[in-house]
C-alpha cells in the first residue's frame, strides 16, 4: 500500500487478524516473510559490510540482487496482469500507482539513504537481522518506529 | 548438524535477487497485496490507540498481512542464523574502514556497533538509534523503503519510486563518504586499525 491511501479507510468490529484475513491467507503471509528473510540472511544483503561495499563501489554483489529482483519482479508482474489470473481470495490484480512529489521522495529518500548507510540496514533487513539474534538491531528497529511516529506527527506541516 | 554445505554457503546474487523479485507476483497473487517492509512500521504505530490522524485507520484489515509478513522476515532470519558460514569482505572495504577503527571479525554486522560490550556505551545506543530513526522517518516521507520504491516501484514503472532511489542512493553516497568517516572513529574510540 502507498504512504497516502490508507488515511480515511472505513472503521469496523473488532476481530482477529487472522480471522479476517482467513487462516490460509495468514499463513501464507507469514511464510513468504519467513521465506524473504531467509534470502536476505542467506544473500548476506543484511550486513552492514555489504551495504558499505555498495557505496563504495567495491563489490558488485549488492547490484546483482536489487538489479536481478527488478527484473525478475517486472517480468512476473507483467505475466501475472497479462494472464488476467485473479489474486487467491478473488480480486482482479492491481498495482496501484505510486503517489508522491519529487519534495517528499527525494528528501525523505535522502533521509532513508543516510540511515541506510549508518546502520547498514532498510527495514526488511531491521527485522532479519533481529531475527538472527543481534539486540542491537531491536535499538534500530525502536529507533525506526520513533522516525515513522515523528513523521506521522510532523505530516501536516511538512511539505510533500 | 546435518545442514546441507549449499545451505550454509553464501547465495550469489544470481540466486538471491530473482527469489527477492519473485516476493512481488506471490504477495499480488496471494491477496493483491504490494510488497513494502516499512509499511509495517506504521500499521504497528497505528496499534497504539490515540496517536495522530496518520496513524488512526483500521490496522487490521489495511495492515494486518503486512504485520504478519514482518513477523515472517524475523522468524527467516531466526532460520538463517542458525548456521552460517563467516562473511568475507572485499580488501579495499576492508581496508578503508579498518582506517576508521572497524574490522570485521565474520559477523554480519560490525562488533564495535552490535556486540554485547558495544551496547554498554550510550554513544552506540544513540547511533543505532539515530540511524534507526532516519530509516523510519525517511521511509515514511518518501512513501516506502528497498522493497516498496526499489524494487516494487521500479518494477513497476513508477515516477516517483525512481526519485526516491535516487534519494535512496544519494543519502548513502552522504553517510558513507561524509559522516561514518567522523562517526566511525568516535563509536570505537578513535581508529587506528
Amino acid at each position: 500500500m502507498s504512504a497516502s491511501d490508507a488515511a480515511h479507510p472505513p472503521a469496523c468490529a473488532e476481530s482477529p487478524t487472522w480471522r479476517r484475513l482467513g487462516a490460509r491467507a495468514s499463513l501464507a503471509y507469514l511464510a513468504a516473510g519467513a521465506a524473504f528473510g531467509l534470502v536476505l540472511v542467506r544473500s548476506e544483503v543484511v550486513a552492514w559490510w555489504r551495504i558499505q561495499e555498495m557505496f563504495r563501489f567495491d563489490a558488485f554483489h549488492m547490484y546483482g540482487v536489487i538489479g536481478t529482483a527488478i527484473l525478475v519482479a517486472m517480468v512476473g508482474v507483467t505475466l501475472l496482469r497479462r494472464s488476467g489470473v485473479r489474486a487467491l481470495d478473488g480480486t482482479p490484480i492491481d498495482v496501484p500507482p505510486k503517489k508522491g512529489g519529487v519534495v517528499q521522495t527525494l528528501a525523505g529518500g535522502t533521509i532513508f539513504g543516510l540511515g541506510w548507510a549508518l546502520v547498514g540496514a532498510c527495514p526488511g533487513p531491521i527485522l532479519a537481522l533481529l531475527g538472527t539474534g543481534l539486540p542491537a538491531f531491536g535499538v534500530v528497529l525502536l529507533g525506526a518506529l520513533l522516525g515513522t511516529w515523528t513523521y506521522g506527527a510532523a505530516r501536516p506541516h511538512l511539505p510533500h | 548438524m546435518g545442514i546441507p554445505e549449499w545451505f550454509l554457503s553464501p547465495w550469489p546474487w544470481w540466486v538471491a535477487g530473482p527469489l527477492i523479485g519473485a516476493v512481488v507476483p506471490l504477495l499480488l497473487w496471494i491477496g493483491n497485496r504490494l510488497f513494502g517492509v516499512s509499511s509495517s512500521l506504521r500499521h504497528a504505530c497505528a496499534i497504539l490507540p490515540g496517536g495522530p490522524a496518520f496513524f488512526r485507520y483500521a490496522w487490521r484489515d489495511v495492515g494486518g498481512w503486512n504485520l504478519l509478513f514482518a513477523v515472517g522476515i524475523v522468524l527467516g532470519g531466526g532460520i538463517a542464523g542458525l548456521g552460517r558460514a563467516p562473511l568475507d569482505v572485499a580488501p579495499a572495504t576492508r581496508d578503508a574502514l579498518a582506517a576508521y577503527g572497524v574490522t570485521p571479525d565474520g559477523g554480519l554486522a560490525p562488533a564495535a556497533l552490535a556486540s554485547a560490550e558495544a551496547l554498554r556505551r550510550p554513544l552506540v545506543w544513540a547511533f543505532l538509534l539515530a540511524g534507526g530513526f532516519l530509516v523510519g522517518f525517511g521511509a515514511r516521507w518518501a512513501g516506502g523503503c528497498t522493497s516498496g520504491h526499489a524494487i516494487t516501484g521500479l518494477a513497476t514503472r513508477q515516477r516517483a519510486s525512481a526519485i526516491a532511489v535516487a534519494g535512496f542512493f544519494a543519502g548513502g553516497l552522504l553517510g558513507t563518504h561524509l559522516l561514518l568517516p567522523v562517526l566511525l572513529p568516535a563509536l570505537t574510540g578513535g581508529g587506528a586499525a
